[in-house]
């Protein structure tokens, strides 16, 4: 018989479920990396995720915790509720960019700032895709959306919000970062942030937020290889990765 | 153990920490703020959590959360601050969560004021938020009365795993009354909360808190398991009582504060020989129509007092189905009716002067 070898294991953080994303979309990227963290911290069994409203809505199937599903927008305060009360487990939500940069906005800097011991994955698609891509506060200048005809301009709409950096100004939070999955390179960048936040609430040292940049092929019109570098053309000068707060490290200086 | 005078924002306050909450979410708001500020004292003397929120959304979506993840949670508000708290309830409702939501209503709409009324009856009694649902909502007379139902009311909470409405107005909130803590109130016979997620996954499978259900039939079965609830709240647990009722002429039918000023109108009736008598809904939902079953021949009309411009006046044309004149006593805007104005009222009915 021939030998076999596994190489290659989808993580025991995912579920056996359909994911229902579209062909291309960076959420899945996004979801294995949550997983595979999850595992190696070897918290899974006491983790309670938070599904928002936006095409991750149905996530509580394809993760392998605990799973609650949020209010659009409310996911931060749905895991202060949650950590409040069982200090113990570990607690992150899933929340795309309308949901957290638009109607979710209030939670997600109060939640930063009572520096409550929760990890947020922001996924920055620079649109609302659920709902069929109309225009989010994180839509770039001039990108057309259903609600962007023509482009977005500053004049209507103001300037695409940076995230990472407003919630870096909280005094509150303690370790922000915004990192792409556009590549292998930096879909191992990407899994060390994530891990690194739930390292620091595993470590109980307070609030943690990983802003993804990532694609939505679907709503923006393009091909997936054309969104990834549309992404990388397009998003990532605007939305700079890097760390934009890191606490543990502060406190260590 | 001896009655305590209490105001009666903290006696509710200490009721919840009594019967075991776990946690109290809240953002402050005028005529209820007592409640808030005693839990935040308290609750840390038990080992229990105390947060004030940034807002009413944010806060009822914590208790979302926290009764998602099986803990016995309370939030306090009055009616602008229950507006928002909304849509987090229907997705309590939805997803089968438990709380106990205290409403300290102030007069309405918009701002409105912050003196006592009731004109959340249908906010309360009608869902509140989008789609099929309801609350069981209590609304008491007494802080004696509040106190025993708050104690209560997180067993019928977890009973129906769905929100418990405890619905007062200002004038309950900052009255202070001789309140014993220790009366023995009914337990309720509750399974363990093995749906909760409380991440500690070891020995089961995942648990899932949810109200999505995309798929229209699974929706439309989930709509009906909670109807089923709504049926057996409506058959099994409706609560009332009859006032004076027996050889009464007229009956009124009152709740809350008001069902109380009503009680001293019923007396200085009597003493001027004339016989009214009283429903006094205890459950606003379910509205108690069985009381109406009860009501004796000798009874010519109903009077519908609240202190709003008539709101519950709906429910009792529904049960009523036609068979005695309503007639209607309301006052807004903050102001209590004063039992004379009541006896005038009743005194008209009759024809009498
Ligand atoms: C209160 C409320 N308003 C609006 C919606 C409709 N809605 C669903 S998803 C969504 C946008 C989600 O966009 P985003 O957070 O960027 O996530 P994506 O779908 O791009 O992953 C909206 C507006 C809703 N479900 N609830
Ligand atoms: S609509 Fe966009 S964000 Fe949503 S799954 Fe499809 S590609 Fe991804």
């Amino acid at each position: 018989m021939a030998k076999t070898k596994t190489i290659y294991e989808k993580s025991n953080g995912l579920s056996d479920a359909h994911l229902s994303y579209c062909p291309g979309c960076t959420h899945g990227i996004i979801h294995k990396l949550v997983a595979e963290c999850l595992v190696e911290l070897d918290v899974l069994d006491r983790t309670i995720g938070i599904s928002s409203v936006g095409c991750s809505a149905l996530n509580y199937d394809f993760f392998s915790c605990d799973m609650q599903q949020a209010a659009h927008g409310r996911a931060p305060a749905v895991a202060t509720g949650i950590k409040r009360v069982k200090p113990d487990s570990i607690v992150f939500t899933y929340q795309g960019d309308g949901d957290l940069a638009s109607i979710g906005i209030a939670e997600a800097i109060h939640a930063a700032h009572r520096g409550e011991n929760v990890t947020i994955v922001f996924v920055n698609n620079a649109i609302y895709g659920m709902t069929g891509g109309q225009m989010a506060p994180t839509t770039l200048i001039g990108q057309k959306t259903t609600t962007s005809p023509d482009g977005r301009e500053e004049a209507h709409s103001g300037l695409p919000l940076k995230i990472s950096e407003m919630m870096a100004t909280i005094p509150g939070a303690t370790y922000i970062e915004r990192v792409s999955v556009h590549n292998p390179k930096h879909v191992i960048k990407a899994k060390k942030a994530l891990k690194k936040a739930f390292e620091i609430q595993k470590n109980k040292q307070g609030f943690t937020l990983i802003e993804f940049i990532s694609t939505c092929p679907v709503n923006w019109g393009m091909k997936p290889k054309d969104a990834v570098d549309w992404a990388v053309d397009n998003m990532i000068p605007y939305y700079p990765l890097g760390v934009f707060k890191d606490k543990t490290n502060e406190e260590a200086n | 153990m001896a009655k305590v005078l209490m105001k009666g924002n903290e006696a509710m306050a200490l009721a919840a920490i009594k019967a075991g909450a776990d946690a109290f979410y809240g953002y402050p708001i005028t005529p209820q703020n007592e409640l808030p500020e005693y839990m935040s004292k308290h609750m840390k003397e038990h080992g229990r959590v105390f947060l004030q929120s940034e807002s009413e959304v944010a806060a009822i979506n914590m208790i979302y959360g926290a009764a998602g993840a099986g803990a016995r949670v309370i939030t306090s508000s009055s009616s602008p601050g229950i507006a928002l708290k909304q849509e987090g309830i229907s997705y309590m409702a939805g997803a089968e969560l438990p709380a106990v939501i205290v409403n300290v209503m102030r007069g309405g709409p918009g701002l409105g004021g912050i003196q006592p009324s009731q004109g959340d009856y249908k906010q309360i009694t009608r869902g509140g938020g989008n789609g099929d649902y309801y609350l069981y909502s209590l609304a008491p007379e007494s802080l004696q009365e509040a106190v025993d139902l708050i104690k209560e009311s997180f067993d019928i909470a977890d009973y129906f795993r769905n929100p418990v409405m405890i619905a007062v107005d200002g004038l309950i909130g900052q009255m202070m009354e001789p309140v014993d803590f220790e009366l023995e109130t009914p337990k309720w016979d509750l399974p363990k909360k093995t749906w909760a997620t409380d991440g500690n996954q070891k020995g089961r499978d995942k648990n899932i808190i949810n109200s999505l259900y995309l798929d229209p039939n699974d929706l439309e079965k989930h709509d009906l398991k909670l109807k089923k609830k709504y049926d057996e709240m409506k058959r099994d647990h409706q609560r009332y009582e009859l006032i004076n009722m027996d050889k009464a002429d007229i009956a009124i039918v009152a709740f809350g504060s008001t069902a109380r000023v009503c009680r001293t109108s019923i007396q200085l009736l009597e003493e001027e020989g004339i016989n009214c008598g009283m429903i006094r809904p205890i459950t606003i939902y379910p509205f108690p129509s069985k009381a109406f079953d009860e009501i004796p021949k000798s009874v010519k009309d109903l009077l519908v007092v609240e202190m709003n411009t008539g709101q519950m006046i709906d429910d009792v044309k529904i049960v009523n189905e036609g068979k005695l004149p309503i007639h209607f006593y309301g006052r807004s805007g903050g102001i209590v009716p004063e039992a004379e104005e009541i006896v005038e009222k009743v005194k008209e009915i009759m024809g009498g002067e």
